[in-house]
């Protein structure tokens, strides 16, 4: 009953059949409680074990990533957070630019004929699976758009700046989306205020409707931003798996995301460093991405009420 | 940009004469500026849809010949050390009994849970805190759902990794979405409905199960369809549970060992010879197939069903 200019219950009250099919659908709720309860647990408990192993400590300041057999070898998780953050980074400076442009035109230049041909045809982007994303990153970026560029000897076949272009591509759409809610959500008043100023087209965007979508389009950079922190597949098939501290793009890296799929491609044997390893990790990416996710969500709550 | 321009000058010369020359010289510059930056605009538009088509022109281009050289054998075979032999029968199956499976576990716990949500849910502290839970949830990344699938379903509840486990973490993955689209289709249909319904003396199940559901039935299809494409394209999840290539024959029950589509386009990426990516390519063409023929028919269920209020 959401929504309801009603506060009354004009509905007759259940019969006692009815309360149980009601107590059913409550049930299903439930289950989306029981499956962050489920990853909460898992992610705690098997990193728990794993920290007896290996030292918080360690963990968090060691700069060396190098599981050898199941429970030897060095488990610093900086390289990959170094190699987590440049992904990020490369990515934003693909996605942000582009989508916002995107966003714009498509919330104040274009008409609605060419909206209604390329915001579906985006959308189709936004579809396409992340496997295949990568295919394109080691197939096409990196072959042909990368090296011709910069050089085939310094562009190594796996590197961080394809898996960052690839990132980019797939947080456009969702960047692209969400900001031009926000540039739409402005009140047409104040345009017309601008325009009445004499303000051209162009300052009107970009000095009175952008500055006053300003916090939503934080949020789709944020909630962006934690997408490409969690993308697993194209940044293990085109950025590489090699952990390593650096800022080079055209290097081989690994990701947090990158350091699970390996590990689980790796069969390691359960009860091990090398597998608990992997919630560590996962724990690690979790906190992560549900922080990026909470601020984003908190700014989208407050530019909500500032029009209203 | 006439009509503001105009504006500019009448609203210049309205002031002092300094004020209109400046005026005058700054709309003659910001009408290139304007220009730039209408371009600069459509271009960053249109450079995610050239990234697109060149994206499907490079698996054209590398796997249509080795697909459309023999289909048949192609769909027919299982995987094989030599490339120009390797099919991708067990994938194939295998990503079409996780839709399946995914489809029996996610639609009715969903469609429940979005109608409890939008219907009887309480006004409570409880109520706020599930639906923040489930916009969270839909946040999480996809490799994290993998994890939660391998500590619970393939460890804690000793099912291995088999598809009942592979199919059960990719349920819960898109629960949370097909939940918001639930909610989002039940929340279109107006109260007017309901409020009728009750006039003639229904209870609030009678009304939505008789009035509320069938009217939401068509976005609830689209929104759950569309859940189970991204579901179906998905790969990392299924990795952490356990799917393997190396898989001989199509899946008989729930406790076999699977294949799944993504997983073997990863696979045949990551080798070295080109006549795999070849292949890989060419099952990326089956995947995309498979994934534009749901979208389609989420349109058209979307198109011929909606109802406009």
């Amino acid at each position: 009953m959401s929504a309801s200019p009603l506060s009354l219950d004009l509905s007759r009250k259940p019969r006692a059949g009815e309360r149980v099919v009601i107590g059913l659908l409550a049930l299903c709720a439930v289950v989306s409680i029981a499956t962050t309860v489920g990853i909460i647990a898992v992610l705690i408990f098997e990193a728990i074990e794993f920290f007896r192993e290996v030292s918080f400590f360690k963990f968090f300041t060691g700069t060396k990533w190098q599981p050898l057999g199941d429970d030897a070898g060095d488990y610093g998780v900086l390289p990959l957070l170094g190699g987590t953050a440049m992904i990020g980074f490369g990515a934003l400076c693909v996605g942000l630019p582009l989508g916002l442009a995107t966003a714009i035109y498509l919330a104040e230049y274009a008409s609605p004929r060419v909206r209604a041909i390329l915001k579906p045809t985006l959308e189709l982007l936004a579809g396409v699976p992340t496997v295949v994303i990568g295919f394109f990153a080691l197939n096409f970026i990196t072959p042909s758009l990368l090296r011709p560029v910069f050089g085939e000897d310094r562009v190594f076949i796996f590197n961080a700046a394809s898996g960052a272009v690839a990132v980019g591509l797939m947080i456009l759409p969702l960047i692209a989306s969400i900001s031009e809610d926000a540039l739409r959500a402005v009140p047409q008043s104040l345009r017309e205020a601008s325009y009445g100023l004499g303000a051209t087209k162009r300052v009107t965007a970009l000095r009175v409707v952008v500055p006053a979508a300003l916090s939503g389009i934080a949020a789709s950079v944020i909630l962006g931003l934690s997408r490409a922190v969690g993308e697993t597949m194209a940044v293990t098939i085109a950025a590489g798996n090699t952990p390593r501290l650096t800022v080079n793009f055209f290097d081989s890296i690994q990701t947090l995301t990158a350091a699970i799929a390996q590990t689980v491609s790796g069969e390691a044997s359960a009860g091990s460093a090398r597998y608990l390893a992997l919630f560590a990790l996962g724990a690690t990416l979790f906190v992560l991405t549900l922080g990026m996710n909470m601020i984003s969500n908190i700014i989208i709550r407050r530019f909500r009420q500032e029009y209203q | 940009m006439t009509a503001p321009a105009t504006a500019a000058s009448a609203g210049g010369s309205a002031r002092t004469a300094r004020g209109v020359t400046r005026g005058a010289t700054r709309s003659r510059a910001s009408v290139v500026f304007d220009i730039v930056f209408s371009v600069a605009l459509f271009v960053g538009t249109i450079i995610g849809i050239v990234a697109l088509a060149l994206l499907l022109w490079t698996i054209y281009d590398r796997g249509w010949d080795r697909l459309a050289d023999d289909p048949i054998a192609f769909l027919q075979n299982f995987v094989s050390r030599r490339a120009n032999r390797a099919g991708i029968k067990a994938a194939l199956w295998g990503s079409i009994w996780l839709m399946g499976l995914v489809a029996l576990f996610c639609v009715p716990i969903g469609v429940g849970a979005a109608l409890y949500l939008e219907e009887f849910a309480p006004k409570n502290r409880l109520t706020t805190f599930v639906e923040a839970n489930i916009a969270n949830l839909a946040g999480v990344p996809s490799v994290v759902y993998g994890l939660l699938g391998l500590g619970v379903f393939v460890r804690f509840m000793r099912l291995g990794p088999t598809l009942l486990a592979g199919a059960l973490t990719l349920a819960l993955m898109s629960l949370p979405v097909i939940i918001i689209a639930g909610r989002e289709a039940i929340r279109a249909v107006p109260q007017s409905i309901r409020l009728g319904a009750y006039g003639l003396g229904a209870t609030k199940w009678q009304a939505a199960r008789s009035l509320v559901l069938p009217a939401a039935l068509p976005g609830i299809l689209t929104g759950t369809i569309l859940a189970l494409s991204r579901a179906i394209g998905e790969t990392a999840p299924l990795l952490v549970v356990g799917a393997s290539v190396a898989i001989f024959q199509t899946p008989q029950g729930l406790g076999d060992r699977f294949s799944a589509l993504p997983i073997l386009i990863f696979d045949w990426t990551q080798r070295p010879q080109q006549a795999f990516a070849v292949a890989a390519a060419a099952a990326i063409i089956v995947l995309l197939a498979v994934l534009l023929a749901m979208n389609a028919v989420a349109i058209f269920l979307r198109n011929r069903y909606s109802t406009r209020w």
